[in-house]
């Protein structure tokens, strides 16, 4: 499967050159750029593990890029994202969030289905990679 | 102080409470020196009346009738503080290019109204006036809410920032559809065009208006369904997927035990229609708010009281009160599709409802500054008629903050539901792209999403289709203003 969280994942992998046009436009927009990492990639994963924390003084996409080069080279096999935050008021949260690394092999989700009354069910999502221990899932 | 005429000026002291028929301007309900209060409640009328009635007279009236009048004097009036209670109407001017009609501005106490009420601001404002027999039409265009009584009302329940939180969904607009044919099918067969399309790329999918409880499809079959498609669809996305579970039902018991149901089987979303009316929507968004639920309303009824330009209420006016009233999705329009929506208008819905704070926009239709007072956004849904050829034309319009449902666009694909969904979401994400690599969509729109399609077939197809399919008819629902000339 492919997991399509975040803002692109429909289209093709970005190319660098297209993800530094991105963070471009996050910083143009006085927007702060983190990068996150997971090999729990459950739909409630809130918390993605923070590679440092968000460039709020980094105002040049190279240097956002330069992170997530460094992100890449030491979680290969990882999910890694691109989080862009707002600070204005009324917002203070993300403005876009679209994955920049993704494992070779994504086997996905299993669905546990444990029957209740009057044909009810409640519904566990399992990622089969987290079956495995933290750091050694993909 | 200005020179009034007799007939327009209102009369004091015993002359005021001889008994006997006064004319409202006379009783007190106009008055052009008043200068509206920060913590009035304003209306914005457009007002027709008979032949032989002056404006000022009937703008009177509808203060009168609106707030503290009746036909004849009364002397209990003097038992109250019946100045401040009564509603002034404090201007009236000509509706620009509409010879008989008339824009009257009305003042009322914030004492007038329950705090936290949608009920019974509207009995107020509209509840008597609308038949007043001096008027040939009249039209609540919009209102203005001081900060006072806006905080008396909790708003809505997620809003638009924790909704994309809980959905974990940043920067485009969200995508819906809703299930077609919208009457007819069975639990089962239902439940399979829920899971197409949520596993092809939509976030959500969607009841519609009409569709509660009925002989082929009972409510409780359908929430049991829906909810394993959103499940199976969430395990093979690896995404947050709803379905809007409507709610309507014909008494509030009805509603909570499917509200409930929907909790339990861990469904993010309810939804209900309009026509369940001010007081049930209330309760239901306090049952939202309790119960970590997005609200979902459906505005079913609103064209028969919005659309036509001399008579009901608009639209702008709904949104505001549903804001207050604490929705967190609202079908407001989309300009390219198949119903009702001059741009500008829709447009000014958007501001009303998304906006922290709205300035007057004339062009939009907003015609008061309206300081929304941290009351949390309700995200405007997109929906009748809409296809992926008009993704440009969609973001331009009505931006990111946004649900787009593309109904027959998803489930009337040449490939399938699942593929019409994958359609929609690729240009979407395409033109997005594009939008913040700095290039004009606008303009471009049609070439960026034919290069989406080359590695794309669904958005090929779907572009095969429908690319050329517009629906280009005159609006009815315009704002009326005069184009303040550009400083050169």
């Amino acid at each position: 499967m492919r997991l399509t969280q975040g803002t692109f994942s429909f289209l093709p992998d970005l190319t660098d050159a297209q993800i530094a046009s991105q963070i471009e436009y996050c910083l143009g927009n006085g927007w702060a750029v983190s990068v996150e990492y997971t090999d729990d990639p459950h739909p409630r994963n809130t918390y993605w593990e923070m590679f440092g924390h968000p460039m709020f003084d980094i105002r040049d996409a190279a240097g956002v890029m330069s992170e997530v080069t460094a992100c890449r080279k030491t979680f290969p096999g990882h999910y890694i994202k691109v989080n862009a935050f707002d600070s204005t008021r009324g917002r203070e949260s993300l403005r876009l969030s679209f994955i920049v690394g993704r494992p070779a092999i994504e086997p996905g989700f299993g669905l546990v289905r444990q029957e209740g009354p009057g044909r009810s069910v409640r519904y566990t999502t399992r990622a089969y990679a987290t079956e495995r221990p933290e750091g050694e899932r993909y | 102080m200005r020179v009034l005429d007799d007939s327009k000026r209102a009369k004091t002291g015993a002359a005021r409470y001889r008994p006997g028929v006064l004319k409202y301007a006379q009783m007190g309900y106009w008055n052009p020196d008043y200068s509206p209060s920060p913590t009035d409640v304003l209306a914005l009328f457009r007002i027709t009346p008979q032949e032989g009635v002056e404006p000022e007279e009937a703008a009177a009236a509808v203060a009168g009738e609106s707030s503290t009048a009746t036909w004849t004097v009364v002397w209990t009036d003097r038992l109250t503080a019946c100045d401040r209670y009564r509603a002034k109407a404090y201007r009236v001017e000509p509706v620009p290019g509409s010879p008989g009609q008339y824009f009257a501005y009305i003042a009322y106490d914030l004492d007038l109204f329950e705090p936290g009420s949608i009920a019974n601001l509207s009995a107020s404002v509209i509840g008597n006036v609308f038949g007043f027999k001096p008027l040939k039409a009249l039209r609540l265009e919009d209102m203005r809410f001081p900060t006072a009584y806006v905080k008396t009302f909790a708003g809505p329940p997620t809003g638009i920032v924790v909704e994309r939180e809980r959905l974990d969904k940043f920067g485009r607009p969200l995508l819906g559809a809703t299930v077609k044919p919208k009457l007819g099918l069975s639990g089962k067969n239902y439940g399979r065009v829920v899971y197409e399309a949520l596993k092809g790329g939509l976030d959500f999918t969607k009841d519609d208006e009409n569709i509660n409880s009925q002989p082929f499809m009972h409510w409780r079959d359908r929430f049991l369904y829906c909810m394993e498609a959103v499940n199976r669809s969430q395990a093979a996305t690896g995404e947050v997927k709803g379905h809007y579970l409507n709610v309507t039902a014909g008494t509030m018991e009805d509603m909570y035990e499917r509200a409930e149901f929907a909790k339990e089987l861990g469904s993010v979303v309810v939804m209900i229609d309009l026509v369940i009316g001010y007081t049930a929507i209330q309760s239901m968004s306090r049952w939202a708010r309790r119960n970590d639920t997005i609200l979902h309303l459906h505005r079913a009824g609103h064209s028969t009281y919005t659309r036509q330009k001399t008579h009901g209420v608009s639209f702008r006016v709904i949104s505001k009160w549903m804001r207050l009233a604490g929705v967190d999705h609202i079908h407001a329009g989309t300009v390219v599709g198949k119903l009702e929506g001059d741009p500008n208008s829709v447009q000014g819905f958007y501001n009303v409802l998304r906006e922290g704070r709205n300035p007057q926009d004339l062009q939009r239709g907003i015609f008061f500054e309206q300081d929304w007072a941290g009351l949390n956004g309700v995200l405007p849904v997109a929906s009748g008629g809409i296809h992926a050829g008009q993704m440009h034309q969609l973001l331009h319009y009505l931006g990111e903050d946004v649900v787009l449902q593309f109904g027959g666009g998803t489930i009337g694909h040449p490939m399938g539901i699942a593929a019409g969904a994958t359609a929609n979401r690729v240009a979407l994400e395409a033109m997005v792209l594009a939008r913040n690599e700095g290039r004009d969509i606008w303009n471009e729109g049609p070439q960026i999403l034919a290069a989406a399609a080359k590695d794309c077939a669904p958005l090929k197809a779907a572009l095969d289709v429908w690319g050329e399919v517009t629906f280009n008819y005159a609006s009815t629902d315009t704002p009326d203003f005069v184009p303040t000339p550009a400083v050169a």
